[in-house]
């Protein structure tokens, strides 16, 4: 075997040791009792957060965080909308129908 | 020497009587208590400006008193008017000369238990919404320098500031904080409903009871009108017309999220009945107008919130939701209006 097959060898297996250390993650909140049921989300770009609606009435979630603005919509209990973080910086999130639902996403490079 | 007055030998069947007499009130009561549609006794307030009888007495002269606007010739009350379910019965109210303004003066009633504050949500608690209307240029108009500058040359104002405030003197923070107590005693007094809710089964009507079913369930009412206080501080647009060609952004103006476009908050029905013209721009007459306009799902489709839609109520389905509302009035509260320092 030559050199140049060892050297990709190499190169793969430091992939494969890397990949899982910067795979995304998802997480999960849920719009409960007219809260987030997560205050709080420590997360890196790239992470997928859910937002899944659990109440009876329906809910929002948007932001208008310099960081990462968005507006997911309105949607009625049991129905999800998903958001991927693209940007590092903290994310100020709220359910525009409800104002005292807000929660924070702390998104690290 | 032995009496039979104090004879105290009871039966066993008394006794599980009493126990079970006694267990069934601890029950009702503890069902009343946990009721959610039940007003708490007392409303919340914050740390800073914990209520006590001067902070009301002065936030009830600072209500009344007509010097707090630019001519002096409007109070709190011109359009807060407890006759008038603290409301002004009119579609929109009229502020400053006589001007007519674009929105409905929404009743303080129960206002304390709200968690934002105005019909868009641009004020966050009552201190900071106690001021508004104060200098809000189409309103009371008075700038709150001038309005602390008024307040200090009236010598009668003193006292009473420093009995509420100690030491913190006449300022727009005191005057806010004093206003504010006082709107947290504007409470909604026991309805029929209240009555029906606590275990008396006469207290409302049949129809009444049946509409409150409708209410929570088929006409889906409660999805915003939630709770004690028939709110759910939050914000939607139910499609009400507006008069003009220029349609009210409501809570857009605040947050600009599409669905914040002509939202405002839902209001308190706690004494709905005496609170008439409805909707934030006084659109309907009575609450049967109300009723049809959920009933054929809001009029103006273009931003609807998501909860609006058609309800197939019948006729008398939406007598018997009115009959319901009409349970939410209080007993008639007895109204202190103050003589006014000098």
């Amino acid at each position: 075997m030559n050199q140049s097959f060892f050297r990709t060898l190499a190169a793969c297996l430091t992939l494969s040791l890397l990949v899982p250390a910067y795979a995304s993650s998802t997480f999960a909140v849920g719009q409960l009792k007219k809260a987030f049921t997560v205050p709080v989300i420590k997360a890196k770009v790239g992470d997928v957060v859910t937002f899944k609606n659990e109440d009876e009435f329906a809910h929002n979630v948007f932001s208008l965080s310099e960081v990462q603005s968005f507006d997911l919509g309105s949607y009625k209990k049991g129905e999800s909308r998903t958001l991927t973080l693209t940007t590092p910086g903290t994310i100020e999130v709220e359910c525009a129908i409800h104002p005292e639902m807000k929660m924070k996403i702390e998104v690290a490079k | 020497m032995p009496s039979k007055v104090f004879n105290w030998r009871i039966s066993l069947p008394q006794v599980l009587l009493l126990f079970f007499v006694l267990v069934g009130a601890a029950i009702a009561h503890e069902g009343a208590f946990n009721d959610p549609w039940l007003r708490p006794d007392a409303a919340p307030a914050p740390d800073d400006n914990l209520p006590n009888a001067s902070r009301v007495k002065l936030g009830e002269m600072l209500f009344w008193d007509p010097r707090l606007s630019r001519k002096s010739s409007m109070s709190c009350a011109s359009c807060h008017n407890p006759a008038l379910g603290w409301s002004d019965g009119l579609p929109t109210a009229v502020g400053f000369d006589m001007q007519i303004l674009g929105r409905a003066t929404p009743t303080i009633i129960n206002t304390a238990f709200n968690t934002i504050q105005m019909w868009d949500g641009r004020k966050a608690n009552l201190e900071e919404q106690a001021l508004g209307p104060i200098a809000a240029g189409g309103e009371m108009n008075l700038p709150l320098g001038e309005m602390v500058t008024r307040l200090q040359a009236i010598p009668g104002y003193k006292p009473e500031f420093d009995k509420a405030y100690p030491g913190q003197g006449i300022s727009e923070v005191t005057v806010a904080r004093a206003i504010a107590s006082f709107e947290r005693t504007v409470l909604s007094t026991e309805s029929p409903f209240d009555r029906w809710r606590k275990g008396d089964e006469k207290a409302i009507s049949p129809a009444a009871k049946h509409g409150f079913e409708l209410f929570t369930g088929k006409a889906n009412c409660a999805i915003c009108h939630q709770g004690y206080n028939f709110t759910d501080n939050g914000f939607h647009n139910i499609g009400v017309k507006d008069p003009g060609d220029t349609p009210d952004v409501g809570r857009f103006a605040q947050r600009k999220v599409k669905s914040m476009q002509g939202a405002f908050k839902t209001p308190t029905l706690r004494d709905v009945a005496l609170t008439a013209p409805y909707m934030r721009n006084g659109a309907y007459r009575t609450l049967t107008e109300v009723v049809e306009h959920y009933n054929r799902g809001g009029d103006v489709k273009d931003n609807l919130d998501i909860n609006m839609v058609a309800l197939n109520l019948t006729h008398e389905e939406c007598q018997d939701i009115v009959a319901f509302m009409e349970s939410l009035t209080g007993a008639p509260r007895v109204v202190n209006v103050p003589a006014l320092p000098h």
